[in-house]
């Protein structure tokens, strides 16, 4: 595969593991939130940080993954006190304070980001291959959370909250733990992508990244891991089709957005379960 | 007077604020949707401000221009874009309202350019007056009066008229309002065209203080505005003035104080998490849904 495929696939994973990720937070418990690119950001500022210090890739990512988890368990707590659009923006503001914060930091790289990032040793193949591979278990992960106990919990909460609250469900304990897990792949997924570039500046973190995350969520179909996964894929790599439009990419991404959600408001979930239903009836 | 300056600075900017998020206050007051493509009319008022008033050399012919057609656009964007999505989850609007925006900014940066186009003849922007000491720009004065005239005016249009009436009490009950003969179609009509005319307004205004006109000018709309609303209690229009000059004053003098650690945008963002965690429902959201 050319080094142009292997880059590809590489970012594809990434932004799998990121729309899965927000999918757990937003689909499956339904608190909105436009600020993953942040968990995103602390978890390769973490990574990269660590392999300056140790060039140790397991610590690298365990460090991005309880980084990314922290951060997230902090504005999981926020969530607990502000609700539905009050929390959007919120997680908006999380969003512009790493950014701002990271932007203002001397040791962080200020404005011009790390670099000089040690290799992992695997090499651009081995480094996608392990970004495949995480993406798969980070799939694996969702449809095993959303068929568990916790998944049905995380649906109660984000379906009514205080109705779930009446069937004994501690819906505060539940949107905690899914700020939790959601963080922590998004750190996670964070750390791979220092890996991939070797360097890091703060504006790829920004919140215009955090609605991008969240349009693949809404275009997959929100609380739908295949659909999630799908969209992720089809965003990362529609850029690239339409290059041939090349002065009118952002026209015609915009476009398209606007003409996918007014065509199919439920996503691409609705969109083959509605067919299928139809193939039925005939 | 370096601390006046300061609030002078803040107060304006305030000023500014609030009309470019009352717009948007009305949007989701009446139909709780995150109208984030607000951005896309407000870069609209400030385009056909500048173009207009080039091509007729009268600044205020470009506002009037400005008034008239942004008005049409944003109720094409709720007869198209919103009203077939009302019954989905909101983020679901929000996102189509994104690809509206990212698709507007690129069609402004096709049709007249990266690097944007500024006014010919912008006397406004460079007169200032001294007083007592303060400088203030003619523009800051036009900024802070016309928030002033828009705010007391929607007051007066929602306390003294029919429509006024009629509209507020659709956003506050709407099947009672319907069952009083109040058509609600007609409401989000009218609800859109007043929204867009005052982003027209603050996107003309913003274009002549800054004597430019770029694709990205409508950018810390879609997010500051947001930031306001939610702070002001969603929907609420007085509430937005408030939040509008804490913001702007918080602002002014954070830059000043711990301008070291944050930027601009991530002390404004600190100041409403913190304000919120006090109050969750923003400054006058006493209505927990």
């Amino acid at each position: 595969m050319s080094a142009y495929g292997i880059s590809l696939v590489s970012i594809a994973g990434i932004n799998v593991i990121l729309a899965v990720s927000l999918n757990i937070i937003s689909g499956f418990c339904g608190q909105i939130s436009l600020g993953h690119a942040a968990f995103f950001g602390a978890g390769a500022y973490a990574a990269a940080l660590t392999m300056i210090a140790t060039a140790n890739v397991p610590l690298a990512l365990l460090a991005a993954l309880i980084m990314g988890c922290a951060l997230g368990i902090v504005v999981g707590f926020a969530s607990l006190r502000v609700r539905s659009d009050f929390l959007a923006v919120t997680t908006i503001g999380v969003n512009f304070l790493f950014v701002g914060f990271v932007r203002k930091q001397g040791w962080l790289g200020g404005e011009m980001g790390i670099s000089g990032i040690p290799a992992t040793g695997l090499g651009a193949t081995g480094n996608a291959i392990l970004i495949v591979v995480l993406a798969c278990l980070a799939i694996a992960f969702s449809l095993y959370m959303s068929r568990s106990w916790m998944g049905f919990a995380f649906r109660a909460v984000g379906e009514d909250e205080s109705a779930a609250a009446t069937l004994g469900i501690n819906a505060g304990a539940y949107k905690l733990a899914a700020f939790g897990v959601g963080t922590a792949l998004a750190g996670l997924a964070g750390a791979l992508y220092t890996f991939f570039t070797q360097f890091i500046t703060v504006d790829s973190f920004d919140f215009v990244f955090s609605v991008m995350l969240l349009a693949m969520v809404v275009i997959g179909g929100v609380g739908s891991t295949w659909g999630v996964a799908v969209a992720a894929v089809g965003l990362t790599l529609l850029p690239e089709a339409i290059r041939f439009v090349n002065d009118y990419r952002l026209l015609v991404f915009g476009g398209l957005l606007v003409l996918v959600i007014r065509l199919a408001p439920g996503g691409l979930a609705a969109l083959t379960r509605n067919l299928f239903a139809r193939g039925k009836q005939v | 007077m370096y601390y006046i300056d300061l609030a002078v600075t803040g107060i304006s900017f305030g000023c500014m604020y609030a009309i470019m998020a009352v717009g948007l206050t009305l949007v989701y007051g009446l139909l709780r949707i995150l109208h984030i493509a607000h951005a896309a009319v407000f870069a609209l008022g400030a385009y056909v401000t500048v173009l207009v008033a080039n091509a007729s050399g009268s600044i205020l012919l470009g506002l009037i221009a400005a008034i008239i057609i942004t008005p049409l656009f944003g109720m094409a964007i709720y007869r198209l874009l919103y009203e077939p999505l009302l019954k989905y989850r909101p983020d679901v609007p929000m996102v189509a309202s994104v690809g509206l925006l990212v698709l507007m900014q690129d069609a402004f940066r096709v049709l007249f350019g990266e690097q944007g186009v500024t006014f010919r003849q912008n006397s406004l922007s460079f007169t200032t007056f001294d007083i007592a000491g303060v400088n203030v720009s003619a523009v800051q004065i036009a900024i802070i009066v016309t928030t002033a005239v828009v705010f007391l005016g929607l007051h007066l249009f929602t306390t003294y008229t029919r429509i006024g009436v009629g509209w507020r009490a659709t956003v506050s009950r709407p099947q009672i309002a319907t069952s009083f003969g109040i058509d609600p179609i007609k409401v989000r009509y009218l609800n859109f065209a007043i929204g867009s005319a005052l982003a027209a307004v603050a996107g003309g205004l913003v274009a002549l203080l800054n004597n430019l006109v770029d694709p990205g000018i409508g950018f810390v709309v879609s997010y500051k505005a947001l930031a306001i609303i939610v702070l002001g209690g969603l929907g609420s229009v007085q509430g937005t003035l408030v939040a509008s000059l804490v913001l702007g004053l918080v602002e002014s003098y954070g830059t000043i104080f711990i301008g070291a650690w944050l930027d601009r945008d991530a002390i404004a963002f600190l100041a409403l998490i913190l304000l919120l965690m006090v109050r969750p429902q923003g400054f006058t959201g006493a209505r927990t849904v």
